[in-house]
């Protein structure tokens, strides 16, 4: 599976040669570094861990992380990530991967942290209808019954309730790549993508599709 | 990190007239029939100006055969060949929704007095 880390730069749109004007989001992929190769002989699983090349300080980075970037010979990183790999691949730390890795017209799957919401009631969270705002019915916004009564004297799990909305992991599936700037390392993917303009978000190869 | 400017700088017509809501404007329009491509003219009064970048959209409306007609570009778009502004008008607000309303003599726009512009033009010149 090929796959890299990027910066969501934002939303925007692009003419192609016909005149039809598509909806992309523009991504900074890379230039990223393969920091570590995990095997399964050592990590029970076949793996490359990959960072985004980005200015941080070391002083800012804990005494074990420094050790494990002076380990692959890389300078320190913000983020993350790994991609599976098959037991074959050669890719070793060092190794370099740009938006390049991917050709246009490929389609790719985009994981990342959607935008939070906060804490929200039923209606935005889960879409219920809420009740009637006029005539006095006292019953606007709220949630209403949430189970049964003496039987069964609990509330079942998963009933749904307010709570935190949002900021949670969303992979966005099957974008196609409309256009690649491999001099600025820019993947132009049809569509939107998880999270706020300058997120960090994984682009790999589409399970399906 | 490329800004979405800098991006977008690419898509960008550099070859369009400067014109604004009130304004009637001439446009060559290409259209495709089959695999042969034919330019059209659409020209009527720019009634709206939005966005910014790419993103940058203006309608133009006209009155043909008695019905109003309208019609959204995207500023940027290689659907239109050329823009030709014929006439500048003096309008004092950003989007003329009101013309929908009105019809024949109360929906003309006065001509605009380039006076002050003009003179703007020729200073940045003689420098």
């Amino acid at each position: 599976m090929k796959g890299i880390l990027g910066r969501k730069i934002g939303m925007t749109q692009i003419f192609l040669a016909d005149g039809e004007s598509v909806p992309v989001t523009v991504v900074q992929a890379g230039p990223c570094l393969v920091v570590q190769r995990k095997t399964t002989g050592r990590d029970g699983y076949e793996a490359i861990q990959v960072g985004l090349v980005e200015d941080r300080p070391p002083r800012k980075v804990s005494q074990p992380m420094r050790g494990h970037y002076q380990a692959a010979e890389v300078a320190p990183m913000r983020r993350l990530v790994e991609f599976k790999v098959a037991a074959d691949d050669e890719m070793k730390p060092g190794d370099q991967l740009t938006a390049s890795i991917f050709e246009v017209d490929e389609y790719v799957d985009v994981v990342g942290r959607g935008k939070g919401k906060g804490f929200q009631g039923v209606m935005r969270r889960h879409g219920f209808g809420g009740g009637r705002a006029t005539h006095g019915s006292m019953f606007h916004r709220a949630p209403g019954s949430i189970g049964q009564a003496s039987d069964p004297s609990r509330v079942f799990p998963g009933v749904r309730m307010p709570g935190q909305m949002g900021a949670k992991r969303i992979t966005a599936k099957n974008l196609r790549v409309v256009k690649i700037d491999e001099e600025n390392n820019l993947l132009f993917l049809k569509g939107s993508v998880p999270g706020p303009n300058s997120a960090y978000i994984a682009i790999q190869t589409a399970k399906r599709g | 990190m490329h800004t979405l400017q800098e991006v977008e700088k690419e898509y960008l017509r550099t070859d369009l007239p400067d014109f604004r809501a009130g304004d009637t404007v001439r446009l060559h329009v290409k259209v495709a029939e089959g695999d042969k491509e034919r330019i059209q003219i659409f020209q009527g009064v720019v009634i709206r100006r939005r966005g910014s970048g790419t993103r940058a959209s203006f309608a133009v409306r006209k009155v043909s055969a008695g019905v109003g007609v309208e019609r959204v570009f995207p500023l940027h778009s290689p659907v239109i060949g050329k823009i030709e502004v014929v006439r500048r008008g003096r309008v004092r607000r950003a989007k003329l929704f009101y013309l929908r309303g009105l019809r024949g003599k109360a929906a003309r726009i006065e001509e605009r007095r380039e006076d002050r512009p003009v003179q703007k033009k020729a200073r940045t010149t003689s420098d």
